[in-house]
């Protein structure tokens, strides 16, 4: 119940920032009889009612993770984007071999299991996606490269 | 004739050695992602496709390698229903009912047997059902001008959550977070931006496999997490392997049977082949009747689901190809993969790119046969695939996500983008809001709203206009009553039947 409240409530926020959000559109004199903030202002309709049925007839809550399976999720996200901001600049190999590691523990907890499961993977996944595929990729931080 | 010496060069487009090559290769790869549990057919087309375009492929080659790894998924789903009693991919989840059964009893392989052929027989003649539909569909979608096509859309959407989601409001609002979505970007006609904030990466929109690679592949993570693999396959013994003829013959007028009926529902909108498999099984229990040995190992009840789920997932492509609408989340992946390749699916398609038509449909039955003969005699191979441990996939499907992605628009935004819509597909599911729908937003929002300028346009801001022909009316009374009808029937299929005696006072 709580957690279709919440989100119930979420939803109508949006649609009403959505419905704001359409009226800031800039519009130009030579557009056509609707306009770019019509449409938009339908979809926030739309979603208003969406969110006040789900406020009003809510579901059973869902079974949410306990606190360490949120933890593990948190790490996750933070590995994921601490691997999209390095891959690029230090290169595939060991940005790769270090997530996959890490989603492999999370996974499960096995710590020697993942390090050399995420190694072997990097190493793998770079032999098929540069030479395999030809993919334009970088093994090693392109500084070292030269 | 027409429709044969079209068909004729469609196989002389798709018929290849590098098409051929890329059909195994895709077919392959197609049984093992429908195989494992936790990829099915949306995520496993999703997180090629940026790859597909990576390698720099041309538009046949990648619908033929793309198609052919949705075909797979469909005959993979299968191997892990019979052996493990967990559904590779949701439509397979009604060949668990009798297959694991058998595998129980010792007749795993002939269990594999059946329902391969049972899917060859279902997605070999569903084909054969879109030769010969799509192109009357295609020329009666000529008739279509903007207020329909507005009405199309609204039928899709009204429909898609209907039938497998619980709360029309949930997926009604996942339609509209996914044409909320869409809006964000330039304008088409004005030029102005939307809902950028000043951000210059959004300037050129959100890009539909971003967000269906978060959705579907990068939520799945999480989700992987939270459970700790505990999915994952374990201890699969598989014996000798024989073709069991004596059951082929038997279940011969089940496969006909189901494949019809998983055709129809493919067809319609917002069924796909999760109802397709769902209703022939249904069907054939009760056509059989108490003689049946159904829930116990009856081949029929292998033979039914997997003809009617493969019979459906060729059904679907008929809306999709000929109006541009997908029925189900495969297609919706599969149009995306068109749009990506420029092409735009519809009647104009038909006439205008015939080879690109007919070559995908000479794709479907090449990719057919390859599956055939690829998934009876090698079915123990793929079983040896299925025990990759859940640490180890996870985090190579992790990679191929971002390599794909990063390799499609070589910006780390897009890869933080797809990182949120995995939160966001995570919250979604555990929500029981559908996210097929918000792909499908995403998808065809940009269309839906032309569609409704261009009516606007054509009547002057005349709103009637969009009720002014017969068939956009039906489509708008199909629309309301797809949405309204699952909350009704739900209804009656949920309530337990009420005693006699609480009638009395």
């Amino acid at each position: 119940m709580a957690s279709d409240r919440i989100f119930g409530l979420v939803v109508v926020i949006g649609a009403l920032a959505f419905f704001a959000g359409a009226l800031a559109i800039q519009t130009s004199f030579m557009s056509d009889p609707l306009g770019p903030r019509v449409f938009p202002i339908l979809i926030s309709g739309a979603s208003l009612l969406c969110g006040l049925a789900m406020l009003a007839r809510p579901d059973p809550d869902p079974e949410w993770p306990a606190r360490a399976a949120w933890m593990s999720m948190s790490v996750a996200l933070v590995v994921l984007v601490a691997y999209a901001y390095t891959i690029v600049p230090l290169g595939f190999l060991i940005p790769t071999a270090i997530a996959s590691a890490a989603i492999g523990y999370l996974i499960e907890p096995k710590a020697v299991q993942s390090a050399v499961m995420g190694a072997a993977l990097s190493v793998v996944l770079f032999v098929i996606f540069k030479f395999g595929l030809g993919l334009g990729l970088f093994a090693f931080p392109r500084a070292l490269m030269g | 004739m027409d429709t044969l010496a079209n068909l004729a060069m469609g196989f002389g487009v798709a018929l290849t050695p590098y098409t051929l090559f890329l059909a195994f290769c895709g077919c392959f790869l197609g049984t093992i992602i429908g195989a494992l549990p936790g990829l099915g057919p949306s995520n496993g087309v999703a997180i090629l496709i940026p790859l597909a375009f990576a390698l720099g492929l041309d538009a046949t080659q990648a619908l033929v390698l793309l198609t052919s790894v949705y075909y797979g998924t469909m005959y993979g789903g299968r191997i892990s229903s019979i052996l493990l009693n967990i559904p590779g991919d949701e439509p397979a989840m009604m060949t668990t009912l009798d297959g694991f059964p058998m595998a129980r009893q010792g007749r795993a392989g002939d269990a594999l047997v059946i329902s391969g052929v049972a899917s060859f027989t279902g997605s070999f003649l569903s084909t054969v059902g879109l030769v010969v539909i799509a192109p009357i569909l295609a020329s009666i979608a000529y008739l279509f001008g903007p207020a329909e096509y507005f009405a199309l859309y609204l039928l899709a959407f009204a429909t898609l959550g209907g039938m497998t989601s619980n709360n029309q409001a949930k997926s009604a609002f996942a339609a509209c977070l996914g044409l909320g979505l869409a809006m964000i970007g330039l304008d088409n006609s004005t030029g102005l931006p939307r809902y950028t904030g000043g951000n210059l990466h959004l300037m050129d929109g959100i890009d539909f496999l971003v967000a269906i690679v978060g959705l579907f592949a990068i939520a799945e993570i999480f989700i992987f997490i939270e459970s700790h693999g505990r999915n994952s396959a374990i201890g699969v013994t598989l014996g000798k392997l024989t073709i069991p003829w004596g059951d082929l013959k038997a279940t011969f007028g089940t496969m006909m049977r189901s494949t019809g009926l998983g055709f129809v529902a493919g067809v319609l909108p917002g069924a796909g082949a999760s109802l397709g498999s769902f209703m022939a099984y249904m069907a054939e229990k009760s056509y059989v009747g108490a003689k049946g040995n159904f829930g116990k190992g009856d081949p029929r009840g292998v033979a039914a689901p997997e003809a009617g789920n493969n019979a459906a997932a060729g059904g679907a492509m008929v809306p999709m190809l000929t109006l541009g609408v997908p029925g189900s989340g495969t297609t919706a992946v599969m149009l995306a993969l068109l749009m990506t390749l420029n092409i735009t699916p519809g009647p104009l398609l038909f006439k205008e790119q015939p080879e690109i038509v007919w070559g995908l449909i000479a794709s479907l039955f090449i990719a057919n046969i390859v599956l055939l003969i690829m998934n009876v005699p090698m079915v123990k191979l793929f079983v040896k695939i299925l025990m990759v441990p859940a640490w180890v996939l996870m985090p190579m499907v992790t990679m191929v996500s971002f390599v794909g992605i990063f390799s499609l628009t070589g910006s780390y935004f897009d890869m933080l983008l797809m990182i949120a819509f995995g939160v966001l597909g995570y919250i979604l599911r555990k929500l029981d809001v559908p996210t097929v729908p918000v792909i499908l937003g995403i998808l065809l929002g940009g269309q839906m709203e032309d569609a409704l300028r261009r009516a606007m346009v054509i009547s002057n801001g005349d709103w009637t206009f969009l009720f002014s022909t017969p068939i956009a009316v039906g489509l708008w009374a199909f629309a309301v009553l797809g949405f309204l009808a699952p909350m009704f029937l739900r209804k009656m299929l949920k309530r337990p039947p009420v005693p006699d005696s609480a009638n009395e006072d």
